[in-house]
């Protein structure tokens, strides 16, 4: 990978790391009497190890000029298998916390290991290291084959990949030691926030870039997601994020808003952070992968226009809805419910877009099991979506509210929609990446997407059953008008389905581990000669019957 | 329609501005009033600011993310004032930097829980929660008691959190270190010190048990039993009729 950078991109890079470096220094030896100073050794340990691969290369001749006939894919193939790692954490830790649940003894008096300290290791793990890999990935693919241009350098992609990924192993690392700014999956601190900011301009910048240089005249709808993503996830970022550290040498800082206007931030971000990380991000890579292995074009231009623009401008106003019945004025929870509901609208025209897509390759979902993850993934986005209307809907949300059903709706979304809409794009982009015909084994594609379907479908009944008996108990009232259960009798009744619980997650992680083995044996294959390429594409595509 | 967005789809720029244009109205909406509307946030006299140790104690229940299972935010419901008590007001977390309203109940509701227990009852639950709730699956937090809480940086905890708005005074951000113990070692005098400048209300107590030592134990204890003991205004508007029933929000 570094063969292909030139000398004064290799020098370039080098002076990055060297700054990083110096950076991590900085904070460590002013941090030294606090955590802090563990997360500046982190970050001089990483640059260091940046700087001792470019040094090791930096006498390697000069790549060819031919490199820039073609596409550059190199920090694409490290993504992909960084999604793997994280996907493989992650899901790791959502399992240990599951199990926590059921059986809290699991934590081994130990801080790092308890509940609260693991629970944003797994949300971060997930959301921020599996998907938003996933997204810079397949981004950076989409935006240079939709755009028919090359990335317009090859030092800025790596620098948004790997700083990226220094901002997640900040924030894991970060929540085993005990620092968190409590922020539902906002919790890195300002040091770690800050750092994002720079990556995050590197990575609107290079996408921007790329899109300028492009030889398509029109901007492909793909694109369109991706940018709503980057942009507003700065907007949220930023804002939500604002804060005084206690000082230099602190991890600690203290938000800039309180009570019920933090409450609404915290909010109006978190369920953007939904909105446009995990939707708007996930439905780029839907309105590309989908219909390129469909081999169908895009059902409605017109349903993609609507969808967009509607997702773009009714979510910002969806958050409050998280705050119904709290000290939050009563006008604004009434405006969150509104435009939540009318949400399903642009949801739907999504999910039945990607659905229609398919009429005429239905066939194909029917034998290949990388378009039907993807074909699963629009099923669950749209009952997800609905759901979430559902949810939103203030007497609904009086019983859900607080209970397991918030946690079995997320996942319903994260691993039916989220998880699947990404393990099918990979599978497709994995073999194009390193130019095999195919994935190393089709059947354990199959096996991956029935570990996921198994894993989902247990994991969000057992939610729904827990969360309705939960807020069920908590108002059940008896003839004489007292409430009928203790909070604890309603914890105990939870156990049977926290069981349940960590058998799906058991079977989505063991899924995931299936996947990560076949893109490796993928990547270790030779490639297969050219000539037999078209041959094996032949067998690997299913047979259209009666052909 | 879609001709005029196909010339929107040629220019980037334009489709970045227009995406920003359109995704800002939501948030200005709903939250630029909630800062300038007086209403929002009752006014109240008696409210009053976390001293060090509670604050201290706060931070470790940020770090050791309780709010993960536990809320702090009774809703306008019947079933909940019944069972929590009266229901949260926006003042009452008008100086919390983050709030911690929560967002999940895999343990009760934590509004009300200031003085509800011992502090005895909270160190041994703290310590081994299935020792007194056996069907709990909360934690066990027994290093709590194990660990020596850090107090020279409490002055800049105070001055950070003067710096987004809460009226602390010089004073008490000077003693910040001093009061933290001195709020964990009663009939010292120290304490009277401590007692002049945040009340005399004070819950000034050996909390773990220990008043010879200041443990992570000490604050978190602290701060548990002053959680929704900042100001009576919730339980002064208790008589109103704004008790939602469950049933009839149907």
């Amino acid at each position: 990978m570094i063969a292909g950078l030139t000398a004064t991109e290799r020098q370039i890079g080098l002076v990055l790391a060297g700054l990083v470096t110096l950076m991590g220094a900085a904070l460590g030896i002013a941090g030294r009497n606090d955590v802090l100073g563990y997360q500046g050794l982190l970050i001089v340990v990483f640059g260091a190890l940046v700087m001792i691969a470019l040094l090791r290369n930096l006498d390697a001749p000069e790549p060819d000029e031919s490199r820039l006939a073609e596409y550059y894919d190199d920090p694409i193939r490290f993504g992909i298998v960084l999604t793997m790692l994280w996907a493989i954490f992650g899901m790791f830790v959502g399992l240990w916390v599951a199990a926590l649940l059921a059986w809290p003894e699991l934590t081994f008096d130990a801080a790092w290991a308890s509940f609260g300290r693991l629970r944003p290791a797994h949300t971060t793990g997930v959301i921020f290291g599996f998907g938003g890999n996933a997204l810079i990935a397949t981004s950076l693919h989409v935006v240079q084959r939709t755009s028919r241009a090359r990335l317009p350098d090859q030092v800025s992609p790596w620098f948004v990949l790997l700083g990226y990924n220094l901002f997640c192993l900040l924030a894991v690392t970060g929540y085993f030691a005990g620092i968190t700014q409590s922020k539902e999956y906002a919790e890195p601190e300002w040091y770690a926030d800050l750092w994002l900011v720079i990556v995050w301009v590197a990575y609107f910048a290079l996408y921007i870039r790329t899109l300028a240089r492009r030889k398509e005249p029109h901007i492909y709808v793909a694109n369109w997601y991706y940018m709503a993503f980057i942009l507003v996830v700065a907007v949220l970022h930023i804002v939500n994020n604002l804060a005084v550290p206690v000082s230099f040498g602190s991890a600690k800082a203290y938000s800039a808003f309180s009570g019920v206007q933090d409450a609404m931030t915290q909010w109006w971000y978190g369920h953007n952070a939904v909105a446009f990380f995990l939707t708007a991000g996930f439905l780029g890579m839907m309105y590309y992968y989908l219909p390129k292995r469909a081999e169908r074009p895009i059902y409605s231009y017109r349903l993609s226009i609507i969808s967009f623009w509607g997702i773009t401008f009714m979510y910002m106003w969806a958050g409050s809805h998280h705050l119904h019945y709290t000290a939050l004025p009563h006008w604004v929870q009434t405006l969150g419910m509104t435009f939540s509901v009318v949400l399903l609208v642009p949801s739907w025209a999504s999910a039945a877009n990607a659905l229609l897509t398919l009429n005429g390759a239905w066939h194909k979902v029917r034998d290949d099991a990388t378009l039907r993850f993807m074909m699963v993934a629009a099923v669950f986005y749209g009952l997800s979506t609905f759901e979430g209307s559902f949810l939103a809907i203030r007497a609904v949300n009086s019983l859900s509210h607080y209970t397991d059903w918030t946690v079995g709706h997320v996942h319903a979304g994260a691993l039916g929609w989220v998880a699947m809409i990404t393990f099918g794009a990979l599978y497709t982009l994995t073999p194009a990446m390193w130019k095999r015909a195919r994935m190393y084994s089709n059947t354990l594609v199959e096996v991956h997407f029935w570990c996921a379907v198994i894993g989902t479908l247990i994991y969000v009944f057992a939610m729904w059953n827990s969360g309705i008996i939960q807020g069920l108990m908590w108002r059940t009232y008896n003839d004489s008008g007292t409430l009928t259960y203790s909070f604890i009798e309603s914890l105990v009744a939870m156990h049977p389905y926290y069981i349940a619980r960590t058998l799906g997650g058991l079977f989505f992680l063991a899924g995931a581990a299936v996947g990560t083995y076949n893109i490796f044996m993928t990547i270790r294959h030779e490639p297969l000669p050219l000539s037999r390429r078209a041959e094996a594409l032949g067998t690997d595509r299913p047979l259209v019957p009666g052909e | 329609m879609p001709e005029a967005h196909r010339k929107l789809e040629r220019s980037a720029i334009g489709f970045v501005l227009a995406i920003v244009v359109v995704a800002s109205i939501g948030g200005l909406v709903e939250i630029a009033p909630l800062f300038t509307i007086d209403e929002t946030v009752e006014e109240v006299e008696d409210m009053r600011v976390y001293t060090p140790l509670e604050l201290a104690g706060r931070n470790i229940y940020i770090r050791e993310g309780c709010y993960a299972c536990h809320s702090q935010m009774i809703r306008t419901l019947r079933d909940e004032v019944e069972r929590y008590g009266p229901y949260s007001l926006a003042v009452e977390s008008q100086y919390d930097h983050p709030m911690l309203w929560g967002s999940k109940r895999t343990g009760p509701d934590l509004a009300r829980v200031g003085g509800k227990y011992s502090d005895e009852w909270h160190v041994a639950h703290l310590v081994d929660p299935r020792a007194v709730v056996p069907e709990s699956k909360m934690p066990a937090y027994a290093w709590l008691q194990r660990n020596t809480l850090k107090t020279d940086d409490l002055p800049g905890h105070l001055t950070a959190m003067h710096r987004v708005g809460v009226p602390y005074t010089d004073a008490m951000i000077e003693n910040a270190a001093h009061d933290a113990f001195a709020q964990a070692y009663p009939d010292s005098d120290m304490a009277e010190g401590m007692a002049e400048r945040y009340g005399a209300d004070t819950n000034i107590r050996a909390f773990d048990g220990d008043p010879g030592r200041l443990t992570e134990m000490d604050a978190l204890v602290a701060y548990l039993q002053i959680v929704g003991q900042l100001t009576d205004a919730a339980h002064e508007k208790r008589t109103g009729e704004q008790v939602v029933r469950a049933e009839e929000t149907e």
